[in-house]
């Protein structure tokens, strides 16, 4: 159950990186869920009799590294138990992923997102980096009329302890 | 009226352009010696500390409470980089103190007051306009010389906090990595709304070394100086908006 439960997360990570793959070019970004819910359970339909269940997933999603599964001793071997799973929620740098995959039949059947950056513009801007926005300078000093300084802390307490027990030896 | 007092292990100063009863004055301090009653890790009788020793969930203070969830919420926001928990201890310091300044902020909004700053060890809550009736002008230290300012920046209803390991007796590690020292940051200024999510946010991506400043310029909201250790600095996008170029 555990390692079903593995390969299907592995198989959300792989639906989201072709969903993060599609936002990189620009497509529009409420298009890409319906279209991965189709080449999400179209593999599942082709699975070979003999393949384990879990290859399946990963490997049509792109994920070709993962590593061959260990052998299972479910009963449900090459299927999918049926239920609605609902991934862990997957870091996309800009925004939070998380999808939950209906299984029946043994197949995914559906591909829900629950979470996705909905910020189309934002999604962009992440893919093509924030470092280019980002600007450099040597800093140099200065003599501007302030009223007030920001800067680490100053005197932190771990320094007037360290100072108070300096002194007392003093 | 203007009014500095060491609490906190550190100089909080108060300035105030509208008129204020000294009164008044004083509630802001005794908040911050409440703050530090109940938050300070250096003290055995904080609550805080006692949590450490085992105090029960049941017995913790509202305060506490809501303060720790803020950094779990925070911790949450910053992939993790923010974490309270350090050699099996709480520690909520690092937004503690934005946190409080900008509630003593909050009291003297409540009071009607609108042309003041409150700043505590670096962490800024600068309100309204300076006495020559233009926003409040306020400088980055230099990390390499803490007598030189090398940037000054322009803030009106904004907090800024400044992260760095310069000083001696600051603790901020890669949570994600502990033995990973953080070198080649040497500060980042954050520039927010309010103190409060510029001092939790300075923590977190300074914790995350080099690729903390782009994580400012992606989160909304911020922006950010980050200043290396060959004396070259990273700005966000807009943060030359705030620059003082007149100086």
């Amino acid at each position: 159950m555990l390692i079903k439960k593995f390969m299907l997360s592995l198989a959300v990570l792989g639906i989201f990186l072709i969903y993060s793959a599609g936002i990189r070019h620009q497509s529009p970004v409420l298009a890409k869920p319906s279209s991965l819910v189709a080449s999400g359970s179209t593999p599942s339909s082709s699975t070979p009799p003999s393949g384990s269940s879990s290859t399946t997933p990963s490997g049509n999603t792109g994920s070709s590294t993962t590593a061959s599964p260990p052998p299972t001793s479910t009963s449900t071997s090459g299927k999918y138990k049926d239920g609605t799973y609902t991934g862990s929620v997957a870091d996309a740098y800009y925004g939070n992923v998380q999808v939950s995959v209906t299984v029946s039949g043994g197949k995914i059947t559906n591909v829900k997102f629950l979470q996705y950056p909905n910020t189309h513009s934002t999604s962009v801007a992440i893919n093509q980096q924030a470092m280019p926005y980002l600007q450099q300078e040597a800093i140099q000093a200065q003599s501007p009329n302030v009223q007030l300084i920001s800067g680490a802390t100053f005197t932190s307490q771990a320094f007037v302890q360290s100072l108070t027990s300096a002194l007392s030896q003093a | 009226m203007k009014k500095t007092k060491i609490i906190m292990g550190m100089p909080i100063t108060v300035e105030v352009v509208d008129t204020i009863s000294g009164s008044d004055l004083d509630s802001v301090f005794k908040y911050f010696k409440s703050v530090d009653e109940r938050f300070s890790t250096y003290k055995t009788t904080s609550e805080i500390s006692k949590i450490n020793k085992g105090l029960p969930k049941k017995q913790w203070s509202p305060q506490m409470k809501a303060v720790l969830d803020l950094c779990e919420e925070t911790k949450r926001l910053t992939k993790g980089y923010f974490d309270i928990h350090y050699q099996g201890k709480l520690d909520p310091s690092g937004l503690v103190k934005g946190w409080s300044v900008n509630n003593a902020a909050q009291m003297l909004l409540d009071k009607g007051l609108k042309n003041f700053y409150i700043e505590a060890g670096g962490d800024i809550q600068a309100q309204g306009m300076n006495p020559g009736g233009q926003p409040w002008a306020v400088g980055i230290r230099n990390p390499f010389d803490i007598h030189e300012i090398i940037k000054a920046v322009r803030l009106n209803n904004q907090g800024m906090a400044t992260s760095g390991t310069y000083i001696r007796g600051q603790h901020i590690y890669n949570p994600h990595n502990i033995a990973q020292e953080i070198t080649n940051v040497k500060s980042l200024s954050v520039i927010a709304d309010n103190v409060y999510e510029a001092d939790r946010y300075a923590t977190a991506a300074f914790a995350m070394g080099d690729n903390g400043i782009s994580f400012i310029e992606a989160t909304p909201g911020l922006e950010g100086y980050m200043v290396n250790s060959e004396k070259i600095a990273t700005y966000t996008s807009g943060f030359e908006g705030y620059v003082e170029n007149d100086a």
